[in-house]
């Protein structure tokens, strides 16, 4: 095989974020503690870099669509794809992972956790992400997903010396590598049933039905069981209260944000496209994980006074919703679950972000009556609040209503209305422990002494413009909408060619 | 005459043994360790099987980067493993119950 043959430079974003971690390592060592700020300001700067280079990837995928040839370019033998979604999905997921750094560095060094190790274990996170949004084959799948959920596991513990976020940690881990067994043994049968691992050679081999019907559908299952439990779908969501009480927030909101791009382009990579002929089989297996996700996630939310753990089960309702769109299993419930993905990890790192901003050392905001009086002390960051929380509710004007919205409208033209009418009846209900917060920071009188908000001007604004964002989005929706239905269009067409 | 069959049966019995391992176990976290490395072998047998009577041997090379990441995985649940006694002086799972609701 020949060098140029393996077509590198379609892995630009990569290549540049795998060298610039090493890099990052070596350097962090020559840093001292006191001056960790050099190693943040150098991240976000490989960060920024690595999203021009994801940019200028959408380009040229773009001016190849203009000129009629296909947007997909392969690499590494068709291991490895940079299409629209992928590079759409890497944008979104370098903009996550730099906002979870901004926001939450005041939070790690009143903690004392703002060390090399939270950069480099952050960037290995971000590429295994997006190693993931770019495999075709279930090797390269599989090697992207264990880079995220490795360097994951190791920074929910970086606190070394919280119980809380070691037991966190441990649990994560188990039912993480359980998942991963269960989606290996799926690829496994998948493989045996097929006789490839390539995600186009599988799909056109069971369109040839050249393939094992039961074997293939034993793999369809763990498969599918495997996505449940890393998306934190019920009945596999054990694990997502915990880690996100235990977790140090900055890494609640790591997991909580950009990792369900990833997640999405993986269930579109191996279900949508890999298993594309079986979609009304698994379209149905994510049905009864949606439902059971919006039916769980919002009931258990209502009971909670820990506010991390209130956003945890609200993530794991919202990923039923995303289940929702992805079961429609067409391009129009694909655009809508991307969408849902995108606008979902804009929001939740601004609610993270207040989270971290009312946190100071020796005092973690983390219950709902911490928010009590927020409007009192801080009018400003009471409204920020107040966004977020009417923008997961869906209420209208904010960008969770189009995200809910889009998702509706894809079940709706798939004639699955009882479907559409059961999301709706549960996220009234989800709406009243949004409010509930609301309410809180509003209408309560605040609790003892709170000293004012401590935040470094860069995070202010970052943030208000985080919260803002949300309702720019959510009156003019129809700019990203549209471009993330051209995408998902593009990369579905660039594969039949 | 070992068949493909009996290959697929050795690997379904070790998968059920390793989850059953970690949902049953309620005594010590190594156990529970030591079942996720049973999973991702009995992973590897079916592939090795599949690869071997299918005749490709990209599922040989599956097989490689598994035992590395699964190397990668028991290092940092060791790890985990070492924080967590530090914290709680006990690896037993009933333990792990601080968190609740």
């Amino acid at each position: 095989m020949n060098p140029s043959s393996l077509n590198a430079w379609v892995a630009t974003p990569e290549i540049f974020l795998l060298c610039s971690a090493c890099i990052i390592l070596i350097f962090d060592l020559f840093v001292s503690d006191s001056r960790k700020q050099v190693t943040y300001l150098l991240t976000l700067l490989v960060l920024a870099l690595t999203a021009v280079l994801s940019i200028q990837s959408l380009q040229q995928g773009l001016a190849l669509a203009e000129s009629g040839a296909s947007v997909a370019r392969f690499a590494f033998s068709n291991m490895y794809v940079a299409d629209p979604v992928a590079d759409f999905a890497k944008i979104g997921m370098v903009l996550g992972v730099a906002l979870v750094l901004v926001y939450g560095r005041g939070y790690a060094t009143d903690r004392g956790i703002l060390k090399g190790e939270l950069f480099t274990l952050t960037l290995f996170s971000l590429l295994g992400m997006m190693v993931m949004a770019s495999a075709t084959n279930f090797l390269t799948l599989y090697v992207g997903l264990e880079l995220l959920s490795l360097s994951i596991y190791a920074l929910v513990a970086l606190p070394r010396g919280a119980v809380k976020a070691s037991e966190a940690s441990m649990k994560y881990f188990v039912l993480g590598a359980l998942a991963s067994g269960m989606l290996l043994y799926g690829m496994s049968m998948l493989y045996g049933a097929t006789g490839s691992l390539d995600v186009h050679e599988v799909a056109s081999r069971i369109s040839q039905q050249q393939y094992n019907p039961i074997l293939l559908t034993f793999g369809m299952v763990f498969v599918v069981t495997g996505i449940g439990f890393k998306l934190g779908a019920v009945p596999f969501h054990m694990w997502v209260p915990d880690v996100y009480e235990g977790a140090p927030t900055l890494l609640a909101q790591l997991i909580g944000s950009a990792p369900k791009i990833a997640a999405f382009v993986f269930v579109l990579r191996l279900l949508g496209q890999a298993l594309e002929q079986f979609g009304p089989i698994w379209g149905e297996m994510l049905i009864y994980l949606a439902i059971a996700s919006l039916v769980l996630g919002n009931l258990a939310a209502i009971a909670q006074k820990n506010i991390k753990r209130m956003l945890a089960y609200s993530t794991i309702s919202h990923m039923g919703f995303l289940l929702l769109g992805l079961a429609v299993h067409n391009s129009q419930g694909y655009s809508a679950a991307f969408f849902y993905a995108i606008t979902y990890v804009v929001t939740t790192a601004a609610g993270f972000g207040i989270l971290m901003l009312l946190s100071r050392s020796g005092f973690e905001c983390e219950n709902v009556d911490d928010f009590k009086g927020l409007n009192k002390r801080s009018p400003w960051f009471a409204l920020m609040m107040l966004m977020v929380m009417f923008s997961m509710a869906g209420i209208p004007a904010f960008v969770g209503f189009f995200a809910k919205l889009s998702v509706l409208r894809a079940l709706v033209a798939a004639d699955a209305v009882w479907l559409a009418v059961v999301a709706v009846a549960f996220s009234l209900i989800g709406a009243f422990y949004y409010l509930r917060v609301v309410k809180v920071m509003y209408f309560d009188e605040p609790e003892g002494e709170q000293p004012a908000i401590a935040a470094s001007a860069d995070v202010r604004v970052l943030l208000s413009a985080n919260c803002l964002l949300l309702l720019v989005l959510g009156i003019f929706p129809s700019q990203l909408l549209s471009s993330l239905s051209l995408a998902v269009k593009l990369t579905a067409a660039g594969v039949m060619l | 005459m070992v068949t493909l069959t009996h290959y697929l049966v050795l690997g379904a019995i070790l998968f059920a043994l390793s989850v059953f391992g970690i949902f049953m176990n309620r005594k010590n976290l190594i156990v529970m360790l030591m079942a996720i490395e049973l999973m991702l072998l009995a992973v590897n047998m079916n592939f090795i099987a599949f690869s071997q009577f299918l005749g490709d041997s990209a599922g040989q090379i599956f097989v490689f980067f598994i035992l590395t990441v699964a190397a990668a995985e028991s290092a940092i649940g060791l790890a985990i493993l070492v924080v967590l006694f530090r914290n709680l002086r006990s690896i037993a799972v009933e333990d792990l119950g601080s968190m609740k609701g």
